[in-house]
């Protein structure tokens, strides 16, 4: 942003002080993320740059970390991707299930004790995760779920709903009510509008939810922490796991991967974003 | 006159204000049916787990279906002397009943946890008992140790007795009841959960205040620079927003080892010598770089929807009229802006006040929060009922954040991109 002419020198000066406070933001924000693509293809056991790296020498770079997770003996990031994936699949169809037909029915007019309701819903957003944990370990125990995939992904619908009950709730406050019930007087049952007509205008905002139930699933390590056993083993769980006891580069690769799946989740999310913002007629 | 205003009937012959009333109370519970599944679902699951985890930190039942003979007989005694026959006899033949089910150790422990020397006296009584002979049970039980006589032993006996305690609340803020019945602070140098306390309530403070002096300036700069830049700096706000926790976290510890980046930047500009490389991991200084960077999406986000409803005129107007643009930006831009900085600092401090991954893995002993204490009572100690207490008491912390939040601004003006 060019400042104009007649701007005296110390605020001239004062805004490339602004500017570069801001740069340094942007780069105390994005950089860490860079500093795991070039260690992850390291050669070496060391998470260091080694002086062959800095030299960019080829010899520096290898696969090794790669070949290690998708093929390692001793690994469990198979059965752990497959854990995860698993019980993130489920638990986002779950999630935007139950919550879509909530903020359907939270969106209505008649709906009574509101407040109340969008409250007890969206508390597990709220509530720290910590005390999440305890709570539904406590019943996961009771009901002999602990330790159990349904356990788990039971305790990640409980997680990712809020979310979905907001972005739904979101995308129906601009809805035009008008429709259902032109559909509705055409003679439409109303499961038959929701579905033909209700539906289609909102799924950018149950699809977007279910995207962010689905990463709060993938991502999530403390409520699964209190409730996974042996066989449960997820992503995040092994990243702990490595994390704590020591920092191999091949946690690394398996960060690489995950921040390109994060990448491509957050190009969805802002084309939905986008798509939903032009179906609602709303132009910023 | 005798004007009667006739009723509007329905085609059905019903008064139209009744149809009406039932029409609506169809669409009303129309609409509850749809949430209640996700209700019921959350009620079941969710809450009413945390419901329990409060009666499990006040519950204090073990021990007085232990002694159930022992209290009945103590309820006619005023506690103020020795106590009368019939409560040393109810006792022998409780501890009886426990011995046979092997059950007594919990009883010691939980009675030395009361007052110290119990645990020794009561094997002493088992070794003993063996050889009583019926009648006379008080003598014959002060006869096995002394103490048995000392009238503060049964006092704190009869303390244990009620079904519920807040002992549990009471240690999670360095406090215990003494024998004397009073409520005193444990000495100083054995106050652990305070120090937690305080540490939790600074470090989610100050990262609070990090993350607005750095969010601030950038969502600023993206609300006002043209949308075709503004999206592309937005990526940088997004990218860690959507990345795994986790990965983040990796990222802060291998830039703050002691070889890593940070060190050797530091190293490099000649700010420390080569050889004393400043730790800052797995100490407060790891806690707070991590954070505020993981943190600091969240305050980005309102603080640039709010931002973006404030119109460019309203700043040229300020300085149209003669404010400098210091002065037009502290008495109309921020102002503007403050529901924004109130939704991104409750965001980011209630975040912060119950952070667990972060501070457990870069924070190390003195960077640890209350969380970990938790997760720790949870796993290690197995105190369960202690871990409940502490939780709900944060619990309760956030809600009362939450609640005033609401009160001041209105939690509807949380929006996240």
């Amino acid at each position: 942003m060019a400042l104009p002419s007649y701007t005296e020198t110390r605020y001239k000066i004062w805004h490339y002080i602004y500017l570069t406070i801001c740069t340094c933001v942007f780069i105390f924000l994005i950089a860490p993320l860079f500093v795991i693509f070039p260690l992850s293809f390291s050669h070496d056991e060391f998470l260091i740059f080694s002086e062959k790296m800095k030299r960019l020498d080829p010899d520096g770079f290898s696969l090794r970390w790669y070949k290690d997770m998708i093929w390692g003996t001793k690994n469990p990031w198979g059965l752990a991707a497959k854990n995860s994936l698993m019980i993130a699949f489920f638990s986002t169809i779950g999630s935007v299930i139950i919550g879509t037909l909530a903020a359907v029915g939270l969106s209505s007019r008649h709906m009574p004790f509101k407040g109340l309701i969008m409250a007890i819903l969206i508390s597990p957003m709220i509530i720290p995760l910590i005390i999440s944990g305890v709570a539904i370990f406590f019943f996961m125990a009771k009901v002999g779920l602990a330790a159990t995939h349904t356990g788990i992904i039971l305790a990640h619908i409980i997680l990712g709903t809020p979310f979905v009950v907001i972005t739904v709730t979101a995308t129906l406050s601009g809805f035009d009510h008008s429709i259902t019930r032109a559909s509705a007087s055409l003679g439409s049952t109303p499961f038959n509008t929701f579905m033909k007509v209700t539906l289609p205008l909102i799924l950018p905002g149950v699809i977007s939810g279910g995207l962010f139930a689905f990463v709060t699933s993938f991502d999530e390590v403390v409520v699964v922490l209190f409730l996974a056993g042996l066989d449960n083993t997820t992503i995040p769980i092994q990243m702990w796991v490595g994390l704590r006891e020591q920092l191999s580069p091949t946690i690394l690769a398996v960060a690489t991967c995950l921040i390109i799946l994060s990448t491509l989740v957050l190009i969805s999310a802002e084309l939905l974003r986008r798509r939903s913002e032009r179906l609602r007629g709303i132009n910023r | 006159m005798n004007l009667k205003t006739e009723q509007i009937l329905t085609t059905d012959g019903v008064p139209l204000s009744i149809s009406l009333k039932k029409a609506e109370r169809k669409n009303k519970i129309k609409a509850f049916l749809l949430v209640a599944p996700l209700l019921l679902f959350l009620l079941i699951t969710y809450i009413s787990p945390i419901g329990e985890m409060f009666t499990r930190s006040i519950d204090d039942r073990m021990i007085t279906n232990m002694l159930p003979k022992t209290f009945k007989a103590m309820e006619n005694w005023d506690g103020q002397e020795l106590p009368p026959e019939e409560v040393y006899a109810s006792f022998l033949s409780d501890y009886k009943v426990l011995v046979e089910n092997k059950t007594q150790g919990k009883l010691g422990q939980r009675l030395n946890k009361e007052k110290n020397g119990f645990n020794s006296i009561l094997k002493k009584l088992k070794r003993k008992m063996k050889k009583f002979e019926d009648g006379n049970y008080k003598e014959q039980i002060i006869s096995v140790h002394k103490r048995f006589a000392d009238v503060t032993y049964w006092q704190a006996m009869k303390r244990t007795a009620p079904p519920y305690t807040i002992g549990k609340y009471l240690k999670a803020v360095d406090m215990y009841e003494d024998q004397n019945g009073d409520i005193v602070q444990v000495e100083e140098k054995r106050r652990v959960y305070k120090t937690l306390w305080i540490r939790t309530l600074e470090v989610a403070f100050f990262v609070t205040i990090f993350c607005f002096f750095m969010g601030y300036p950038i969502a600023h700069l993206l609300a006002t620079i043209p949308v075709k830049y503004s999206n592309l700096l937005m990526i940088c706000v997004l990218l860690p927003f959507w990345t795994s926790l986790l990965v983040r976290t990796a990222s802060w510890m291998i830039l703050l080892q002691q070889q890593g980046l940070v060190n050797d930047f530091i190293v490099m500009i000649g700010l420390v010598g080569d050889e004393n490389r400043p730790q800052m991991m797995y100490n407060k200084v790891g806690t707070y770089v991590a954070m505020t960077q993981i943190l600091l999406p969240f305050m980005v986000l309102p603080l640039y929807s709010v931002m973006k409803t404030v119109s460019p005129s309203m700043m040229r107007a300020g300085k149209s009229l003669g404010g400098t643009p210091f002065v037009s930006f502290w008495k109309i831009y921020f102002p503007l802006t403050i529901s924004g900085v109130g939704a991104g600092s409750l965001l980011v401090f209630i975040l912060a006040v119950g952070y667990y991954i972060t501070p457990e893995l870069v924070g190390g002993a003195s960077g640890t929060l209350i969380s970990n204490n938790i997760a720790y009572h949870m796993k290690q100690t197995l105190d369960w009922s202690f871990a409940s207490a502490m939780g709900l008491m944060l619990l309760f912390g956030v809600l009362a954040i939450y609640w005033l939040y609401n009160k001041l601004v209105g939690v509807d003006n949380i929006k996240l991109g």
